[in-house]
């Protein structure tokens, strides 16, 4: 042990060099990436359009924070700010939470968790991506034409009655990217079902496998009830077909029901799988196997399963019967209890483990503070009486975000920094990263903190005027904004510096257990040289230390 | 009549039973399936959650026509009796036999007989196309008497049924003007219906003629079942469409 | 330890029969069963359309979507061989039934007890 507490075990710099073949240098050529059938450089070109996605969603995040610095409306019209929450709101829900563990980490790292050569089908995972970018560029078009400005959750009669903006372009580049879900999700499950090498049984998977598996359901079985919500709204208004329009005889609220019926599972397929990399890297930085496996094993299905019958939870004060808001509200409360299960037992991983502080793990750490105050204030939500007076107010913008940006933004940085040293070989700058880590958390805390106390005070959410009261916690709010933004910038300096300059990672920098890092630093087209048999447990150190113990490390 | 593939030895559904296999091997085998086995369950597994999205897409226009069918239910039986028993019943046949021939196709396949394969994919092609063509007829009737929802749709027939030769209770104007909800759900669930239709008719043309030139009779039937599957569900959403928005409300009392 | 195994499936490493799973896609349903099925849905199809014209008050729709769940289950168990396949296919098609109803039940459940006097 080094005295500076670090489980980081690399080769010998002076001597280490990447693997000869690799997933990276085995063909060559545009069209062997934007052709290619492996599971590994999928996951590559995901994770190069999402990036560029959340920087454009970031990008109006910084354009709202700019508007509401004063009280006045005095920085852009209201219909453009609606836009830009619009716009900030489907970029960042769409194009970059929903895909960004599974279609990048999981992509990447799930069929190598199980043993298995690729995804079952390597070309519908290829026309995921293709999918996820034409709608990209469907909804950078809608922009371009003049933006859209419904919010991201389109709600009728107003997208499809009122509004002259872009919503039918919106709207198809979002069922277009939702198929991209879809596919992910499909091929995800049957490759966790039917692929796994032998000895690899359920409860010897990775516990992000797990949630990978339970996010996909979610994928398969939600999404294509906001394909036909979008058909819908658009159905509305090219051909006023009435279906949501009350002088046809129509509800709008229904509207509301299908959309809601998908976009809250969303929120779980948002979260699962950033719930699986932190399983991952506690277990890892406190050298300890995760405590109670079957039951977080388990509360990622739960989670999935009660997720699918909240929905309306969302629609309290919009018309429901007092009798629908009575059962949602207490489902609601039950659907925390999976989530709450697993901090628990991370917790419980964390205790008498030999914790140290590597850059994942303090990720991982701001994901259990920040992620456990945002499930907590989603039970406020919940219930009843408090929903009445909180909902459409910062209090849920604070809420979702402490989940989602908190979370989930936080728990994929970690995967990215825990599995970058696999996905490229290459480590990062160390304390560089640290200080992206801490300036996201200080960021965090400085931007949606007030926000909890604005709502809670009474301040409209998409309102971009607001009384002067709320200045000060605003103004704090913005700064907080600016120095998130910094810290999401760093990372993406030092990772791309890393690529040509980061020391050699080898097989197991982490030390971690995990079938990923018994293979070679980055991995060959195939993953396995031969198809594995797992006969330990998940998270066997002890298997580990064994193996070390045996393995050479040097020549001569 | 020999129900096996491959007869060497029984299969059974222990899996405490280990047999040893001879691996059948064909061209079409991906490198990253251990076994052909492991391909097709993989290929039939995916193409029935593919067919669970289906349901869930489908489920929404579902909702819709329960919801509003309750709420308009004069509305709802009064439009649903100007569709035509005859040509929707027809129809209905028509698909049910589409869907016989395909299964016979699967068949086919499996015991590969390349002709019969062939053959039975055609006629499930023909019916299909029949099915669509008649389906077109009935648009091209609705189109006639103004019951596209939108700007040209006509609720007077709905309010003075008798001046029209319809036997049919006059519905007050309101009333009249849902039933416009019925037809966006009419021609929206017949109308995706015939999307995923035409879709399979494309799909059906390829595999037609990969199957004429023997692709499917050397033991390599996956594509053949997995369409299948996505065939036959398309025919189950029609079992349901037909009584939904045909059946409403017949009885002869009118 | 990563090892190889290319083609000898030994049970104690494969428990789950993963890689060769049990040959329940091998049963074939032959065209004498194809064509039991084939006219049982002609002629539920008949009596479906028969009884319509029958004043059954509240047992209409009841009875229409019964037989079209009678004809749908056939049609999946027989022509989709689902009778035949694995567990997991079986607990599939269950579970996407599950969550149609779901939505359908779930939402219903809001309509009905609004009190708009629509229902």
């Amino acid at each position: 042990m080094s005295s500076t507490a670090t489980i980081v075990s690399l080769p010998d710099q002076a001597t280490a060099r990447l693997p000869k073949v690799n997933y990276l240098n085995k063909e060559h050529g545009l069209l062997s990436w934007l052709l290619t059938g492996d599971h590994k450089r999928i996951a590559m070109l995901y994770l190069i359009s999402i990036t560029f996605f959340f920087f454009i969603g970031g990008a109006f995040a910084g354009l709202i924070r700019l508007e509401l610095l004063t009280p006045q409306p005095d920085l852009v019209a209201a219909d453009t700010y609606n836009k830009f929450f619009t716009m900030h709101g489907i970029i960042m829900v769409f194009l970059f939470l929903v895909p960004s563990v599974p279609a990048t980490i999981g992509n990447f790292l799930m069929p190598i968790m199980i043993g298995a050569k690729d995804l079952a089908f390597p070309k519908i995972n290829l026309l995921s991506w293709y999918l996820y970018v034409l709608g990209g560029i469907m909804l950078l078009a809608a922009l371009v034409l003049g933006g859209v400005d419904t919010g991201w959750t389109f709600t009728t009669p107003l997208s499809t009655h009122y509004l002259n903006t872009h919503v039918i372009t919106a709207a198809l580049a979002i069922f277009v990217a939702g198929f991209s879900s879809i596919f992910t999700g499909l091929n995800f499950i049957v490759t966790i079902h039917r692929m796994r090498c032998p000895g690899m049984t359920w409860f010897r998977l990775p516990l992000f496998v797990w949630s990978n598996y339970a996010a996909s359901l979610l994928m398969v079985l939600g999404t294509p009830v906001l394909a036909i919500t979008l058909t819908l709204v658009l159905l509305e208004r090219v051909f006023g077909i009435g279906v949501f329009d009350p002088t046809k005889g129509g509800d709008p609220l229904l509207f509301q029901h299908l959309f809601w019926f998908y976009s809250h599972p969303a929120v779980y397929i948002m979260i699962l799988p950033g719930m699986g990399v932190i399983s991952e890297t506690i277990s890892t930085f406190s050298r300890k196997r995760v405590f109670g496996y079957t039951a977080v094993a388990f509360s990622s299905v739960a989670i999935a399963l009660f997720g699918f019958f909240v929905w309306a939870h969302h629609m309290f004060i919009m018309g429901i019967s007092n009798y629908s808001a009575l059962v949602f509200s207490l489902l609601t409360m039950l659907v925390a209890v999976p989530s709450a299960i697993k901090v628990f037992n991370w917790a419980f991983t964390l205790q008498k483990g030999s914790i140290t502080f590597e850059t994942p793990m303090l990720y991982s750490f701001g994901f259990l503070g920040l992620f456990t105050i945002g499930g907590v204030t989603g039970v406020f939500l919940g219930s009843l009486g408090m929903d009445i007076h909180l909902t459409e107010t910062y209090f849920i913008v604070a809420h979702f975000h402490f989940v989602m940006v908190g979370g989930m933004l936080m728990a994929f940085l970690a995967g990215i920094h825990f599995w970058w040293p696999k996905m490229t070989g290459r480590m990062y700058p160390e304390s560089i990263s640290k200080l992206a880590a801490v300036t996201t958390f200080i960021g965090f805390i400085l931007t949606f903190m007030p926000q909890f106390i604005l709502g809670y005070l009474g301040m409209p959410r998409r309102y971009h005027a607001y009384p002067p009261e709320y200045q000060v916690l605003n103004v704090l709010s913005t700064a907080g904004a600016t120095v998130l933004g910094v810290g999401y910038m760093l990372p993406l300096l030092y990772l791309g510096w890393s690529l040509k300059y980061g020391a050699i990672a080898g097989n197991n920098p982490w030390q971690a257990t995990g079938l990923e890092w018994q293979i070679q630093s980055p991995p060959l087209t195939e993953n396995f040289i031969e198809i594995p048999i797992m006969d330990h447990e998940a998270y066997d150190y002890e298997w580990l230390e064994q193996k070390q113990k045996n393995e050479v490390t040097t020549v001569g | 009549m020999d129900n096996s593939v491959a007869t060497e030895h029984p299969h059974t559904h222990e899996t405490a039973v280990h047999v040893e296999h001879a691996h059948v091997s064909l061209p079409q085998h991906r490198h990253h399936f251990e076994t052909v086995e492991q391909q097709r369950e993989a290929g039939s597994f995916g193409m029935w959650l593919f067919l669970l999205t289906e349901i869930m897409f489908f489920g929404g226009l579902f909702f819709a026509y329960l919801l509003y069918r309750n709420w308009y239910y004069d509305a709802f039986f009064t439009a649903s009796n100007q569709l035509s028993i005859p040509l929707g019943t027809a129809n209905t046949a028509i698909l049910i036999t589409s869907g016989f021939f395909m299964a016979l196709a699967v068949w086919s396949a499996e015991v590969r007989k390349r002709k019969m394969l062939v053959w039975t994919l055609v006629f499930t092609v023909l019916f299909g196309i029949a099915f669509l063509c008649i389906k077109g007829q009935e648009w091209h009737i609705e189109w006639v008497h103004h019951h596209i929802p939108g700007a040209h749709y006509d609720i007077s027939e709905f309010v003075n049924p008798a001046a029209h030769g319809i036997h049919e209770k006059p519905l007050a104007p309101d009333m009249a003007q849902r039933t416009q909800i019925f037809f966006f759900l009419y021609f929206g669930m017949t109308g995706m219906h015939a999307l995923h239709m035409v879709i399979g008719v494309f799909i059906l043309f390829w595999l037609l003629r990969r199957a004429y030139r023997g692709d499917f009779s050397a033991g390599y039937v996956a594509p053949i079942e997995n369409f299948g599957l996505y065939w036959h569900f398309v025919d189950i959403v029609w079992l349901f469409l037909y009584p939904l928005l045909y059946l409403i409300n017949r009885h002869p009392l009118r | 330890m990563v090892e190889t195994t290319a083609h000898h499936h030994d049970q104690s490493e494969d428990p789950t029969n993963v890689t060769n799973p049990e040959h329940t896609s091998h049963h074939i349903v032959t065209p004498a069963q194809y064509g039991l099925v084939f006219g049982t849905l002609l002629i539920l199809t008949a009596v479906t359309c028969l009884v319509a014209f029958i004043d059954l008050k509240w047992a209409n729709p009841v009875i229409a979507l019964f037989i079209a769940c009678f004809k749908a289950s056939i049609v999946v168990l027989f022509f989709m061989h689902a009778k035949y396949q694995s567990r997991l296919i079986k607990m599939t098609i269950g579970s996407g039934l599950f969550m149609f109803l779901s939505l359908i039940f779930m939402t219903l459940s809001d309509y009905m007890s609004r009190s708009w006097g629509l229902w």
